[in-house]
């Protein structure tokens, strides 16, 4: 009983998989081009190839790799590094909260495991897709695995063939990732009720943007307009209970 | 060893990668103790949202007019196709065109 039921649960596990890696292929090919402008800029400051890797396969996060090869000159100061990677990888924290859902009842195992190859990619395309029809944990891990292969590809590609693409933004490259993530945003749209938040975040995004180091507007912009959505929600229940002391 | 790696690079690899790696899973950890209704709960269903327009529109302010018209195409493209793919090249082959001829 307890054979057929572990094999039932790895027949589900292929399909998930698959569908996961499928659904993350535009985002595959964008991360190639923008894997391909980090590359050509990381030959320029002198980052070999096993450090690309290094960086590729152990963190595996893109803004933080543009901003750790920015600042690529020895010897490398270990703590400013770790603050502009704490920075601008704090979003992470908020991405991997609102996983919760796709991996309940999942061992620990399995978090600890398939977490590590969470990028906004893959996230942004699970959640979508969750809302949607519902998913599991492979489906994220599928698009995390043919994402490191595309990333891998793009970043090495680019760091060996050094100057192959000389000019990205002539090609608008340098556009493809803001093209591609305004499409996964428009997939996370619920209706109405999203205008003010999303309008929060926009503004507080900017302004932070063009005051504040790094990636903290992600940071604020996220938190703040979803605080907008929670005293929403806050105030709705405020009132319910009033209206209904009142009866 | 030395050709490989710069004085201090893989120190700062391992440390910016244990950072990034704990942020992951320590964020999945969390959530686990969070209620599933309220408020608390209303922000949590927010955050993807409102985390990827925080990201989205700087950079394309970043892009200039062109990337807010690049952007507005992907707009277009995206709820007449649902295509993800389709919807980036839109934009790309948009900001691109601009920049050649503006």
């Amino acid at each position: 009983m307890r054979n057929n039921s572990s094999r039932q649960e790895n027949a589900l596990h292929l399909p998930s998989l698959y569908r996961g890696a499928v659904a993350n292929i535009p985002l595959a090919v964008s991360a190639v081009t923008y894997g391909g402008v980090l590359g050509v800029l990381s030959a320029q400051k002198g980052v070999t190839w096993a450090e690309m890797s290094a960086m590729n396969i152990l963190m595996f996060a893109g803004s933080a790799q543009f901003v750790m090869v920015d600042m690529w000159q020895a010897p490398l100061s270990v703590l400013a590094v770790s603050m502009a990677v704490c920075i601008i990888n704090l979003r992470y924290l908020l991405i991997g909260a609102s996983l919760q859902s796709i991996f309940i009842g999942h061992p620990l195992w399995r978090k600890a495991l398939f977490m590590h190859l969470v990028a906004d990619e893959n996230w942004a395309v699970t959640i979508a897709e969750h809302r949607k029809s519902g998913t599991n944990p492979y489906f994220l891990l599928g698009g995390g695995m043919l994402l490191l292969c595309a990333w891998s590809s793009g970043t090495l590609g680019g760091n060996l063939l050094g100057s192959f693409i000389s000019q990205p933004e002539k090609y608008a490259l340098d556009f493809a990732f803001t093209a591609v993530f305004a499409a996964l945003t428009l997939s996370l749209w619920r209706g109405r009720g999203d205008i003010v938040p999303w309008g929060v975040a926009i503004v507080l995004a900017l302004i932070c943007e063009k005051f504040l180091p790094g990636k903290w507007y992600i940071v604020i912009g996220g938190i703040g307009g979803a605080l907008v959505a929670a005293s929403a929600e806050y105030y709705r229940l405020n009132r319910k209970v009033s209206k209904a002391g009142a009866l | 060893m030395n050709d490989l790696f710069i004085e201090n690079g893989l120190p700062a690899i391992l440390a910016a990668s244990a950072i990034t790696y704990i942020f992951r899973f320590g964020g999945l950890l969390l959530a686990d103790r969070l209620p599933q209704s309220g408020p608390l709960r209303c922000f949590l269903d927010a955050l993807p949202g409102t985390i990827l327009i925080s990201l989205v529109v700087p950079s394309a302010a970043n892009a200039g007019w062109q990337g807010f018209v690049g952007v507005g195409m992907c707009l277009i493209v995206y709820f007449k196709t649902k295509n993800l793919l389709l919807t980036m090249f839109g934009g790309v082959l948009t900001v691109y065109l601009l920049r050649l001829f503006g």
